[in-house]
This record gives structure tokens, sequence and C-alpha cells, in this order.
């Protein structure tokens, strides 16, 4: 019951309801208008975020896109800082000026928060290239959707690292819609895995609502990406539960498709499998539940404390400071 | 002084820079085994090695976006552009990372990049080889837009963009690769904040840049010729611009043409008659006036290029109505 498999899927479940409830939270936050602009929910999605960061390392580069709370959440990212960011207050992640989009870390090496679909790859092979030049044994974890595999920079960016055999770990969460385009209608041929074959790496679909398999593939491939193999592409098959964003009103799909797919949710899903292997009880549920309601608490009294930036700060951060 | 050209002063720049920081490396589309698609870095590549110098597939977005994530990554990329026109392939990567990242992370990422490319007509390459977008890119906080015309400049502003903690485009025109002149034999890293007065006159004020440079100051000894003793004002950086230079001028001469190899409207002409209008209306003794690109795509046709870019008798018609 306490063995290394038990602790991981413990620890994969714990993050993925913590981003759940995260979110719930927020979409409360943003009905109460604490939170504004454009915020992108990943519920359902977890699996991912959570299986992709058990296996990436501390010092592996992330870079991510807009539906990124998630990512920022179970790389490390205090969650305090993450929602003060989406309060807009200097105690946010990104001083108050990025916003939920935007969300940035120097520290835990999270490079956005990019809000232009395919737009974070190109910097993620440069990041990668530069841990090669600099012989560092990194791998740059690079997340997207599938709407982004209908953008040239995803072409480009997955021959470039193919061709210098860059260690790139590109990680694209197809949840079968490009905001309310089905993937079927954007895409010729909607094998994602097979056509990111077709650039000369290594490439598979993974059941992205299974947070162990997604843990399990993310590994595998960052093995064989250290190894010098070159970059790795998986395509993690996963749904979002809710509409694009907060302005959505879902015309683009059916109740029952969700219904269907709210069948596989990733924590139900993980959560009875620890119960039927006798791995989890009602009482490790009541406290990590408890644990994360305490969390976001915190979180929100510390985003709700945070400082306002005075507004004759509006062109720092243009140009660098100089010493 | 040794004689040398504009093309081989860059190239020493890239080999100095290359040659005191390892950070430093370069790529772009054939700047390694071709030389260049100017020549700048012929020799590079059996000197630094395919490390350093880096060809890349025809992906502008890609590559340049790639500079942003190894600049972030701690390195110090220098990536070429072929011509302004194809770096509207990579404008996205510009304009929504490079430009934009430092501010976006609150001052956690800054992106200490250089982009060169090529800009400017004069050599018959027609609509899709001869823009001057420098302008463009000037327009957009958190870039610095540098435009070398002189050997010196050629030579030593690329080390200093390097040192600089942010992104840096620099802008090398078309027409000024041959461009073959004395070049002190220590220069070295210039400034890249000032604008420089290039010719000093009491007449009127010049402000030129780039590719305009030469011919403002062609333009201005025909004006010598005639009596009219013009002062001329290499801009040198387009953003932030030396707003100060300008002005001084101004006030010592009352008077102001404005070259600019940009189309007329909303261009770099537009914004520095703007700012003399606002900080400086009435030390002036006549209207600004404007030679600018004619409003058209970049003809092939030798005579129709000319007469769509600034000449010196464009310039001189110019300042005889100034002077009055």
């Amino acid at each position: 019951m306490n063995g290394p498999r038990a602790k991981q899927r413990r620890e994969l479940l714990r993050q993925m309801i913590r981003i759940r409830r995260f979110e719930e939270r927020c979409v409360e936050l943003y009905s109460a208008a604490a939170i504004r602009g454009f915020m992108h929910l990943c519920i359902g999605e977890e699996a991912v975020a959570a299986g992709i960061m058990h296996a990436a390392g501390p010092d592996d580069p992330v870079v991510s896109t807009y539906r990124e709370h998630g990512h920022a959440l179970a790389r490390g990212i205090p969650m305090e800082a993450v929602l003060a960011e989406m309060y807009g207050r200097t105690n946010g992640c990104s001083r108050g000026r990025g916003g939920s989009m935007h969300l940035f870390d120097a520290g835990h090496r999270f490079y956005g928060g990019n809000a232009i679909v395919a737009g974070g790859l190109p910097v993620a092979v440069g990041l990668a290239l530069a841990d090669r030049m600099s012989g560092r044994p990194r791998a740059t974890v690079c997340l997207f959707g599938d709407g982004a595999v209908a953008e040239g920079e995803f072409h480009e960016c997955l021959n470039l690292a193919a061709l210098w055999r860059l260690p790139v770990l590109f990680c694209c969460e197809n949840n079968l819609y490009a905001m309310g385009t089905a993937i079927e209608r954007a895409q010729a041929e909607t094998d994602l895995a097979t056509r990111a074959a077709s650039y000369g790496l290594s490439s598979w679909a993974v059941d992205g609502m299974d947070a162990v398999a997604v843990s399990e593939a993310a590994e595998r491939a960052l093995r064989s990406i250290r190894g010098g193999s070159g970059p790795c592409f998986l395509e993690l098959r996963t749904y979002r539960f809710r509409a694009h964003s907060m302005y959505d009103p879902e015309r683009y799909r059916d109740k029952s498709e969700v219904q269907e797919w709210k069948r596989r949710d990733p924590i139900e899903r993980m959560s009875t499998l620890m119960r039927d292997e006798g791995e989890l009880g009602d009482r490790e549920i009541a406290t990590i539940e408890s644990e994360v309601d305490k969390e976001i608490r915190n979180a929100i009294a510390a985003a709700e404390a945070g400082p306002l930036e005075p507004v004759e700060d509006l062109t720092r951060f243009v140009y660098s400071e100089r010493s | 002084m040794t004689k040398t050209t504009y093309r081989e002063a860059l190239r020493e720049g890239l080999r100095e820079a290359l040659k005191e920081d390892d950070r430093v490396f370069m790529m772009g589309e054939d700047v390694g085994r071709y030389g260049g698609c100017f020549g700048v870095s012929l020799g590079l590549l059996e000197e630094f090695g395919p490390d350093r110098i880096r060809d890349t597939p025809l992906s502008e977005s890609a590559f340049v976006g790639a500079g942003i994530g190894a600049a972030l990554g701690g390195l110090r990329p220098i990536v070429e552009i072929m011509t302004v026109n194809f770096s509207l392939l990579a404008l996205d990567q510009i304009m929504n990372n490079a430009a934009t990242l430092l501010h976006m992370s609150g001052g956690a990422l800054n992106v200490p990049l250089v982009i060169r490319m090529t800009t400017g007509a004069g050599r018959q390459l027609a609509a899709q080889h001869s823009h001057s977008l420098e302008g463009w890119y000037a327009h957009i906080p958190g870039l610095k837009v540098i435009t070398p015309s002189t050997l010196e400049d050629a030579r030593g502003m690329l080390l200093t963009a390097l040192r600089d903690p942010d992104p840096v485009l620099l802008f090398e025109h078309g027409s000024l690769y041959n461009v073959s002149e004395e070049l002190a034999d220590d220069a070295g890293a210039v400034d890249i904040e000032r604008a420089a007065v290039r010719r000093s006159g009491k007449d009127l004020t010049i402000t030129a840049y780039g590719g305009t440079l030469r011919t403002a100051l062609a333009a201005a000894d025909d004006l010598a010729a005639q009596g009219i003793d013009a002062e001329v004002i290499d801009l040198r950086v387009l953003r932030p611009l030396d707003e100060a230079a300008i002005l001084a001028s101004v006030t010592r001469t009352h008077r102001l043409v404005i070259v600019d190899e940009g189309w007329r409207s909303g261009s770099l002409s537009a914004e520095i008659a703007a700012r003399v209008a606002e900080k400086a209306l009435y030390e002036l003794d006549a209207p600004i006036e404007r030679v600018c690109t004619a409003e058209v795509p970049i003809p092939y046709a030798k005579q129709l290029e000319e007469a769509a870019i600034p000449r010196p008798a464009d310039i001189v018609a110019a300042a005889k109505r100034a002077v009055g």
C-alpha cells in the first residue's frame, strides 16, 4: 500500500484534485469579478498536467499555453502566486502584468503562458538549443493544444528540433477542439502522432485521461531525450469538460459528447482504481480535499491582500532596468 | 587606418563578438556554407565551426523564436534574416515574444537577442526584397532598433547590441555592403543610444539614417555649392529615438528636412515631424519638409525604382523650399 507505485498514484491524484478544485474556485472568482480578462480552464485535462509535471525534472524548462493554470500548479509555482497573478497583484508570479494567460516563473523555469497558438514552440526549441550548446543534460517540456498543429510554427519547430536532435518533449494536449472547431473540421489527418512521426522523431499517442499512463509515457520519452535520441512527441488524448473560455456558449458540441467523456473523468478513474486496489480510503480523500481547500483559501487571502502595482510604475519592464 | 568595406566591417564585428564571448553564436539561412546571402559571414563557419555558425532551414519563425529561447537559456544569439520582407514570417516571434516577455513576466525574463537583417531598395530586387520596414519595428515598445550607416557603426554597433539585456534589431541597408572607406585599426564598440551630427551646418537640419545618410550627405554637398549650409543628422538609433539631438539641431538651424526610405504615411518621418511640432514648433522658420519613398511597392525597373526612393535632387529641392 505504500510502495512507490501507490505513492506515485497518490501524488498524481492529489495534484489532479488540487487543480480541479482550484479551477472550480476560479469560476466562482471570475463570476464575482475578482478575476477578469480571458480565462481558460483545464477541468477534465488534469491528468496531463499532473502526469507530465510529475515526470519532468526540476531543471527542465517548461513552455506552456494560455490554458496553463494546471501546468503551473503541478510544476510547483505556489498557488497564491498563480491566483494573485489572476487578481492582477504584484505578488502574482508575473507581477500582475500577465494575468491568467501569462503565468511566468523564472525560478521554476516556467516560460509562460503563451497566448499565441503555437507561439511557444520556437521558444522551447531555443531553450533546448541553449541547453544542448551549454552541455546541460536537460529536456525542455513544451505543451500545446491540437489547434497548434494547424499552425506553420508547429511544423517548422518539429522539423528544426528533429533536424538538430534537440532535447525537446513536445506534448500535444489533444482535447479535440481548437476553441470551437472540431479537429475533423480543421485537420485533414486527425492522427496527430502519425503526422508528428513524419518529421523523424519518436512519437506516440497516450490516453490523456490516465495520469499514470501520461506520467510513464513522459518518463520514457524524457529518458530517450536525455539519452541523446532527439525530440519526442506525445499526443495526449484528452477532453475539456468546460467551455473554451468564460465567454464560450458551447454551441459547437453536443452535451451528450461531454457526458460521454465525463465518464472517463481522470480523477474518478484514478480514485476508483486506487480504492479497488486498496490504496485509498475515504479518510485519505477527505484529507486531500481538506488540505486543498485550505491551500485555496490561503491563496485567495494572499491574492486579495496583494498590493496593486502603482500606476507610476506603468512603464517599467519594457526595457531591463540597469543597476 | 585601413581601407575596407561595410560588409567586411560587419564581418569583423561578428568575428570579434564570437571571439570575445563563448555564449555568442549565429544562425540563419545560408549563413554558414554559403557565407551569408550577402557574403557578410563568409569564412566564419571555417573559423568558428558549425555549432556556432548554424545554417537553418527556411523557417523564419522557428529560428527567430529559437533565438529568443536560446537567449532565455543564457546564450547570446545573433539571428540573421535575409531581408526585412522575410522578417514578416517571424513577426509573431519578434512582436509577441521578444518585445513582450520582459513586461509580461513582470521583469523576470529578459531576452538578450540580436536580429540582423538587410533592408532597403536600390538593387532592382522588386517589391518582396526592397522595403524599408525598420520604421514599423521602431513602433514597438520593448525593441531597440539600430541602423548602422558608417563603417565605424557597422563594425561597432553589433558588439554593443550583444551586451544589451534586451532584443536589438540591426538593419543593414543593402546598398551599403560594397561601400569602401577607411576604417580606424582600433575601431570597436560604439554607443547605440545617440544620433550623430555627420555634417555641421547652420541653415537647415536634414535627418537621415542607414541607407539614406549617404544620399543626404550628397544633397548637402550640392546645397553647399549653392551657398546653403546644411547640417546632417544620422539618427543611428530609431528606437529609442534621440529626440534631444534632433531638437537641438532644429533649435540651431530653424529648418528641418526629414529623409526616410519608408513610406510617408504613418512613418518614422511622421513621428519625427510630430515630435518637432510638439516640442520645437516655435523654433521653426519654415514648414517641415519630408522626403520619403513614393507610396508604391518598390518596382523592378531601374528608372521606376530610382524615382520611388529618396534621391539627392529630391532632398535639395525640399531644402530649397525650406530655406525659401
